[in-house]
């Protein structure tokens, strides 16, 4: 909690602030952001830089590593790297952006909840407990029995999924923030429940929910790539990770390296972030104050 | 027993059984309600409106949302649960015919499991910071951050591919002796089994730090019993509750578990049909399947709560 409501902290400018967040980083927390970032630089720009990128195959299947395919080819003689590249857009793209969405979502509910009555407070807790009374997985199933799954409905199944975790973590810490002496204040000189939520709250929490973003965006890659995994997720001729793997299975006899390169990919991504999220200043401030 | 505890117990299964009513009403709402008309779906953009209206009618859908909701959850009360779409048969009976196969491997899946797990769980504790604990705890970190089928991917890579000790795929239909099920078994087992353990593992290492760390075990200490002594006869009673409510908790992660295990290994679990159900938009099936697995994880759930209730002396003594 002690980093959280630093005072004065959020009058610093956002370069200084950042520097500083990034000077308790460790070897495992520079190893992380590195990998992270490799991720997301491939998902953004790999591929426009690719030759192969969007190749039809028809060459050799199943070729082995080679010069002019870094990872061999996969089950229709498409180039595995480009396709491992292509799949980071999905992959990375996907989970990114239903993580905002649950992420914001939750956040913006908590501040509601923890700033205006009991009443809405115990509804909407009440309300988003019933989600968590489901299997993350069996939710994702009956969604995608449901609706199907193109690309907008896995990201709002993701994002209705991992809501009420997010708003759970965002409400505890918004209490907190609430019962303080200078929410009091505002609220005496009759700020509104907007300016107190986003003004007062918001700037103090942002910090924790950095962290519980990064745990949550593991949770929802893990989850996409297993539903994709199935067959449930992106569907052909798209590919994430998760459905190269499928794709590719046939391999795995031979050790091929078409299903090796996107296992890699997935594990390197997610514990890259868990590396990160465990190097966070919160974190530390955390366990030194439960101790 | 007393009277607060009875209140508390009985409070918290009745949680349950709202939470579970709550629940078929979103599976209901998610595939049967909110996706809009099955039977303009079915028949495309160009059906007459008698076709539709006949079609409706046939598949009860000329009835409003919430008549057919009720009517769904009485069918579901008395084990009525509707045939299936794609194959035709009774929804009831598809289920009997996998539901043993899966609740086999769950079983399997606990009793080797859960020693496991346990035994690694306290002597992490015990030893914790030491290089076993470092080496359990991010091992154990390494499994929870990875998805189920990459774990399953591994382990047929290892003793399928490189050992040659097992199959990769397990028919349960081609069993005739001990050796063959044990064969069959193994990949699944070990798979599941590798999850529940590191999710297991490190709640139970949390529980019994927690009263490795409290003052009267410092006081046993002083008071020169044995280390053995300290964790077994001290420690370990008063974690009952926190281990057992862990056990609980990880063996709900089976439920989630389960569904990629059986679909890799080509499993014929209640998971599988489920996930071709999906695939099949056979709606029935999966409505009754998704009502199963979220009954088991709220039992599950429940009597992880339960257990914390029991097992504090604060509460059982009063």
């Amino acid at each position: 909690m002690s980093t959280a409501i630093h005072p004065g902290s959020y009058h610093r400018p956002a370069l200084r602030r950042w520097r500083e967040r990034l000077s308790h980083f460790g070897v495992t927390g520079w190893l992380g952001l590195a990998v992270t970032g490799f991720w997301a630089g491939a998902a953004i720009f790999g591929p426009a830089m690719l030759s192969q990128a969007g190749d039809i195959g028809g060459g050799e299947v199943f070729a082995p590593a080679s010069a002019a395919h870094w990872l061999g080819t996969d089950y229709l003689g498409r180039d595995m790297l480009a396709r491992v590249v292509e799949g980071a857009r999905y992959t990375v793209g996907v989970a990114f952006a239903a993580t905002l969405l649950a992420s914001g979502t939750g956040t913006l509910l908590a501040l509601l909840a923890a700033a205006s009555g009991r009443w809405i407070d115990s509804t909407m807790s009440r309300a988003l407990d019933t989600l968590t009374a489901i299997p993350s997985k069996m939710f994702a199933l009956l969604m995608v029995a449901g609706f199907g799954s193109s690309v907008q409905m896995l990201v709002l199944t993701a994002a209705v999924i991992y809501v009420p975790g997010s708003y759970r973590m965002a409400r505890a810490l918004a209490v907190n923030i609430n019962a303080l002496d200078y929410v009091t204040v505002a609220r005496a000189r009759g700020e509104g429940t907007g300016y107190v939520m986003l003004q007062e709250i918001l700037p103090n929490i942002t910090g924790p929910m950095l962290a519980d973003f990064g745990l949550r965006f593991v949770y929802v890659v893990l989850l996409l790539a297993s539903l994709s995994f199935l067959g449930l997720g992106i569907q052909p001729p798209e590919a994430d990770w998760g459905s190269l793997v499928r794709e590719n299975i046939e391999t795995l006899a031979n050790g091929g390296a078409a299903v090796i390169a996107p296992s890699i990919a997935i594990a390197s991504l997610t514990i890259a972030v868990n590396l990160v999220i465990d190097n966070l200043p919160g974190r530390a401030a955390r366990e030194r104050g439960a101790r | 027993m007393n009277a607060l505890l009875v209140k508390l117990l009985v409070q918290r299964i009745g949680l349950a059984c709202l939470s579970l009513l709550a629940v078929s009403v979103l599976v209901f709402a998610i595939t049967g309600v909110l996706p809009g008309d099955a039977a303009q779906e079915q028949l495309g953009q160009e059906a007459t409106p008698e076709s539709l209206a006949a079609l409706r009618a046939q598949m009860g859908l000329d009835v409003p949302a919430h008549q057919r909701y009720l009517g769904w959850l009485g069918g579901l009360v008395r084990g009525d649960l509707g045939v299936s779409s794609t194959t035709q048969l009774p929804v009831a009976e598809l289920i009997a015919s996998r539901l043993p196969n899966s609740l086999l491997l769950a079983a399997v899946t606990a009793l080797f499991s859960v020693p496991i797990a346990l035994a690694l769980g306290i002597s992490a504790a015990v030893w914790r910071g030491s290089w076993f604990d470092r080496a359990a705890s991010t091992g154990a970190v390494a499994v929870v951050s990875v998805p189920e089928f990459l774990v399953a991917t591994l382990a047929v890579l290892i003793f399928a591919v490189q050992l040659k000790w097992l199959p990769a795929l397990s028919y349960l239909s081609s069993i005739e002796s001990l050796g063959q099920l044990l064969r069959a078994f193994a990949m699944p087992v070990l798979t599941l089994t590798c999850v529940i353990v590191a999710q297991m593992m490190r709640m139970t290492r949390a529980a019994v730090i927690d009263q490795l760390e409290a003052p009267y075990i410092e006081m046993v200490q002083l008071k020169g019993a044995s280390p053995l002594r300290t964790v077994l006869a001290h420690a370990l009673p008063n974690a009952v509750g926190p281990i057992a409510n862990a056990v609980a908790l990880s063996l709900s992660y089976l439920l989630g578990g389960v569904i990629i295990v059986e679909t890799i290994f080509n499993y014929p679990g209640i998971a599988k049909l489920m996930v071709d159900g999906v695939t099949q938009r056979d709606i029935p099936l999966v409505q009754a399947c998704a009502m199963l697995f979220c009954a088991g994880y709220l039992i599950l759930v429940t009597t992880a709560d339960l257990c914390g209730i029991v097992a504090n002396p604060r509460l059982r003594h009063r």
